[in-house]
């Protein structure tokens, strides 16, 4: 069961962990991403491309599950403006066994930050400024090919 | 066709979609950015270091040399940084 989501709502963490494990699977592996108050970051504002960005995860998700036979995926995305300490994103795989569950989680979160039409734009006080993107991601990306 | 922009693209553009009807010239997503760039001092900013651009066709992304065809909508962004 594959459950894909870009929303502005908090991302309701229990709940969606818990419908992973109600998938009846072995393993459950999740990531949850945090935004950093680093460098006085007052807030994150998360712009994406409405149409391509759920088509993009649920192909991420559909790839995953075949690659690794996973019983479960869920992606959520927040999208919007939010502030240091809330969750970005939301990535959870339900599958037989760890090694499969864990593998397909870092991937799917690896392959999210290269593939998927989202852009950040971080605001310090009155002053906003578009992240770039980094080299080190692509990397990381690649070696799932 | 429709055009999009998003991130800082759409931010010196100053619009997030416009439609346009390009001449045939306009034969791949680089030919595009170079005659979008001509439409205001917008486009001419947000448009003039290709290099620093990606693109999308009908939602696919794709490789600034792609062919245009029939594409019904193109999208033109930063490099794309989520998670």
């Amino acid at each position: 069961m594959i459950r894909v989501s870009v929303d502005t709502a908090p991302i309701a963490l229990s709940q969606e962990v818990a419908a992973l494990e109600e998938r009846g699977a072995g393993a459950v592996a999740t990531f949850t991403g945090v935004v950093r108050g680093e460098g006085g970051v007052t807030a994150l504002e998360l712009e994406h491309y409405p149409g391509m960005t759920e088509a993009v995860l649920c192909d991420l998700a559909e790839a995953a599950t075949e690659r690794w036979g996973l019983l479960g995926v869920t992606i959520v995305h927040r999208v919007g403006r939010m502030t240091p300490g809330e969750r970005i994103v939301f990535v959870g795989t339900a599958a037989g066994h760890r090694r499969e569950a864990l593998d397909a989680c870092a991937y799917l979160i690896d392959r999210l930050k290269t593939d998927a039409p989202f852009w950040k734009r971080e605001q310090r006080g009155d002053a906003a400024a578009w992240v770039e993107a980094r080299e080190s991601d692509s990397a990381a990306a690649g070696r799932w090919d | 066709m429709d055009l999009l922009y998003f991130a800082w693209v759409r931010e010196r553009i100053g619009i997030g979609h416009e439609h346009v009807d390009p001449p045939e010239a306009v034969r791949n997503v680089a030919d595009l950015i170079c005659w979008l760039a001509g439409r205001s001092s917008g486009h001419a900013e947000a448009l003039r270091e290709p290099g620093k651009l990606r693109a999308a066709i009908d939602q696919k992304f794709v490789p600034l040399d792609a062919l245009l065809g029939n594409a019904k909508e193109v999208a033109i962004f930063p490099p794309v940084t989520g998670g």
